[in-house]
């Protein structure tokens, strides 16, 4: 696992890691040659017009439309990044959502301190859940008399999902904001009490990767965290079929 | 026009002999009450940084006990001299609203704005002393209690400077920092309206907007900021408050369960409501920070350039529209909360068209050098190092802005590294050079140059040591608020640089000594200094140093011409002060 981290960005394992990677290089190559430009100018002016060198200022360079280059040149880059970079990511990653039955559905939930997963089992559909029968042993208040939960499955601190398939998640927490953070799949959302929020990832990289917390959610926040397993499908399967059905 | 006083009026005495406590603790001086906004907030600067000092010896070495003074700290903040989760989240959560609302703040508006915005602009006082002196000891008493929670039953505040609620209203230490809260907006509402009156109606003779010096620019606009953007805070404020005592639930939504228990007053309030009013005020804020900051850097430049600044228009155009632009961006912070995807598309767009009025500022800033006849005084250092580390405080807010690559960053260090450079190599480098630019004026004597260069490459580089690294741990995915890193797997790769920024951190501090010596010394022992030691234009150089109580000015000045006329060709002298006919 901690092959997967560096001193820059961790690996890259979700369909869509690579067009955030390549923002990232996109926006940081762009700062870095604004910013040379301008130390090199500033560099040059200080030791050009100091005192010594240049003992009478001149007074009216106080006004150049040509100064206004710099600007226009960032607005028409910021809207060409807007528009033909960001937009189009962002609608990739928020809101075209797969479906059932290409996606797989899984139920995340938020607490303090810990990630419960809710698979919907065999039938692709969740059991009812109520919050008056929340307690220890049925973290998510899953109804023992509901058909449809009695093949699902509650996973704590550890999410397992199959590689190359899309994955919806219904994200939603049960005390305080939390935040949904896998690194490797360059995913976060905040998990917000009374909200159920969906997002979309597809992990296209087997391997064990870490979920974390990325929204100040209490004194136990910094130890907030699960394993996320992507398996091959075969290996999914059989991990679904080990583990204990309904509540 | 200008009103208040009319040309060549003497202006009157009115307060003669006045007791101590007049004089100096309740008193209706801009410059007494300027200087007392000044110490206090510089004391709560140096407390705010003494907090992060002890939160960054748990980051570097988690677990190990505080070395010296970790065995005198009670065992609910740190047992056997280790640091408890709870108190390094009060920590940062009381260094967050400390360095802001009780330090930048209050140093850059109440202490300089005090100070020198009527003298910038020849008044003999603000338009409301009385409202001034209640300004400050507002605040003051909001830093009491900020202070005093610390030891009350539950402590100080422990949910972020940001306050997020559901968290904030479940945890202990929240309703003092409410309550401090209130007496610090309404502080700043005072004052911010004596500032705005005061700009309109108390300029001197002469002395039209388009001859205002931009440091009265920066702060008039960032008075009209604090007006629109606090009062929203303020009934946000309340809201939160009530929700905590009196049984409410504005920001609790139905079914919350805490810690295995349904909360009982909770149902249909929202959560994301406090966040998009937090941000409403907490983004204009940022400006609130900066543009006193930006108005000192362009004071200090055409001065040590010995040239009109250059694009003045453009400058001041740049501020008012920053403003404007300040009050539609706020939910770039909540790209990731579950706010409507939707919405991101406009939050993206504003928030990257602000940054072409700030490039605009930086450019003019830069092209001020060009044709310049520099001169490396003290304050044109500071001036000069805001440049650039500004420039990397703005450039790194682009990915921020920008949601296919805030998605990523948001919430790890990347953030807290971008917004440090902002307003701690950006905004307080300048405020730090505003001080040795204005000391001379403040007390009529000079502060020694020697210590100020030493105390200058200190701070410079062990700042950039503190806050660099950061950006590295950001793209490795370090998130903030995290007690103790090592808990995570994907932070421990970078985890060494935790012990370069303490160490750093502590260095920083340690280059503090001789800018405090050198202030506190200064100010009785430094050698006398003239009414215009740096050959100045601008008004505030025209009355003596100090200037006198009450009255500022011997008469009250004309103003013939606008405020940076260095080097005007045909003249004897390379400065021709405003107010000389």
């Amino acid at each position: 696992m901690s092959s997967n981290y560096g001193w820059w960005l961790p690996v890259a394992a979700s369909t869509y890691a690579d067009k955030i990677d390549g923002s990232l290089a996109i926006l940081h190559w762009a700062m870095l040659i604004i910013f040379g430009v301008w130390a090199v100018y500033m560099a040059y002016c200080m030791v050009r017009y100091r005192q010594k060198k240049n003992p009478q200022a001149d007074y009216g360079f106080t006004h150049s439309y040509k100064a206004l280059t710099p600007d226009v040149i960032i607005l028409v880059f910021e809207i060409w990044l807007i528009f033909f970079i960001g937009v189009p990511i962002w609608a990739h990653i928020r809101e075209e959502l797969p479906a059932p039955p290409d996606a797989i559905e899984v139920n995340v939930v938020g607490e303090q301190f810990a990630w419960t997963v809710h698979y919907p089992g065999a039938d692709g559909v969740f059991g009812k859940a109520d919050v008056k029968l929340v307690n220890a042993d049925n973290p998510l208040g899953l109804d023992a008399a509901d058909p449809a939960g009695a093949d699902d499955i509650v996973s704590v601190n550890a999410m397992v999902l199959p590689v190359n398939k899309p994955v919806l998640i219904h994200l939603s927490a049960k005390d305080v904001i939390h935040s949904f953070f896998v690194p490797e799949f360059r995913v976060k959302q905040d998990a917000v009490p009374g909200m159920k929020i969906k997002l979309w990832v597809e992990p296209n990289k087997e391997g064990l990767y870490e979920l974390g917390c990325a929204q100040l959610c209490g004194t136990g926040h910094y130890r907030m965290r699960a394993d996320v397993l992507v398996k091959s499908a075969g290996d999914y399967e059989s991990w679904l079929a080990a583990q204990k059905k309904g509540i | 026009m200008a009103g208040g006083a009319k040309e060549g009026d003497i202006m009157e005495h009115t307060h003669h002999d006045e007791p101590f406590i007049r004089k100096y603790v309740f008193s209706l001086d801009h410059k007494v009450i300027g200087l007392q906004y000044m110490i206090t907030s510089l004391l709560f600067l140096l407390f705010g940084f003494s907090l992060v000092l002890l939160m960054r010896w748990q980051l570097a070495y988690p677990g190990h006990p505080i070395p010296v003074i970790g065995r005198f700290l009670p065992d609910f903040i740190a047992a056997g001299g280790i640091m408890h989760p709870a108190a390094y989240n009060t920590l940062g959560a009381m260094h967050g609203t400390i360095m802001i609302f009780l330090g930048i703040v209050p140093l850059g508006v109440g202490a300089f704005g005090n100070y020198f915005l009527p003298l910038q602009i020849g008044a003999h006082d603000m338009a409301f002393p009385r409202l001034n002196m209640m300004s400050y000891w507002v605040y003051f008493v909001g830093g009491v209690l900020m202070l005093l929670s610390f030891i009350l039953p539950g402590g100080a505040a422990q949910s972020g400077w940001t306050s997020y609620a559901p968290l904030s209203i479940i945890s202990p230490g929240q309703t003092v920092w409410l309550i401090a809260m209130t007496f610090l907006i309404t502080s700043s509402l005072l004052g911010s309206i004596n500032f705005i009156v005061t700009t309109l109606n108390m300029r001197a003779p002469g002395l039209t907007f388009s001859r205002l010096p931009l440091f009265v620019w920066s702060q008039f606009i960032t008075a009209i900021l604090l007006l629109f953007a606090f009062p929203v805070l303020q009934a946000a404020a309340i809201l939160q408050l009530l929700d905590r005592i009196a049984g409410t639930s504005f920001y609790l939504p139905t079914d919350l369960i805490v810690g295995g228990n349904i909360l009982g007053n909770a149902g249909g309030g929202s959560v994301l409501l406090w966040q998009h009013l937090f941000w409403f005020l907490a983004h204009p804020e940022v400006y609130v920070l900066l543009l006193p900051a930006m108005g000192i850097v362009a004071e200090i430049l055409a001065n040590g350039t010995r040239k009109p600044i250059f694009g003045y228009k453009e400058i001041a155009g740049s501020f008012s529209f920053i403003a404007f632009l300040s009050f539609i961006v706020w939910a770039h912070h909540m790209f990731v909360s579950g706010m409507k995807t939707k919405l991101s598309y406009l939050f993206m767009t504003t928030t990257m068209i602000i940054s072409v009025p700030s490039v605009a500022i930086l450019t003019c800033f830069l092209l001020s050098l060009r044709g310049a006849s520099i001169r490396y005084k003290l304050p044109m250092l500071f001036a000069l190092a805001f440049l650039p580390m500004f420039g990397i405080g703005g450039l790194t807010g682009l990915p921020l802005g920008f949601t296919p690559s805030d998605v990523y960053l948001h919430d790890t260090y990347y953030v807290i590294g971008h917004f440090h450079y902002v307003v701690v190599t950006g905004t307080l480098i300048a405020l730090m050079g505003g001080i040795y630019y204005w000391f001379p004026k403040m007390f009529g004597r000079k502060m020694n140059e020697k210590w100020g260069y030493i105390h200058f490459w200190g701070t410079v580089i062990a700042m950039n040591g503190v806050f660099f690294p950061m950006f590295v741990q950001g793209m490795a995915g370090v998130q903030r608020r995290l007690y103790d890193p090592t808990a995570q797997v994907h932070n421990l790769v970078v985890q060494p640089l935790n012990i370069v920024m303490t160490t750093s951190a502590f260095v920083l501090l340690l280059f503090q000594i001789p800018f405090i010596w050198n202030f506190f010394y200064s100010m009785f022992k430094g050698p006398k200094t003239e009414e215009n030691p740096w050959q100045a234009t601008t008004l505030e150089w025209a009355c003596p140093s100090p200037p006198l109580p009450h009255q500022n000015f011997d008469k009250v000045p004309t103003v013939y011409r606008g405020p940076y006329e260095y080097s005007v060709p045909g003249r004897k002298d390379d400065f021709w002060p405003q107010d000389q006919a």
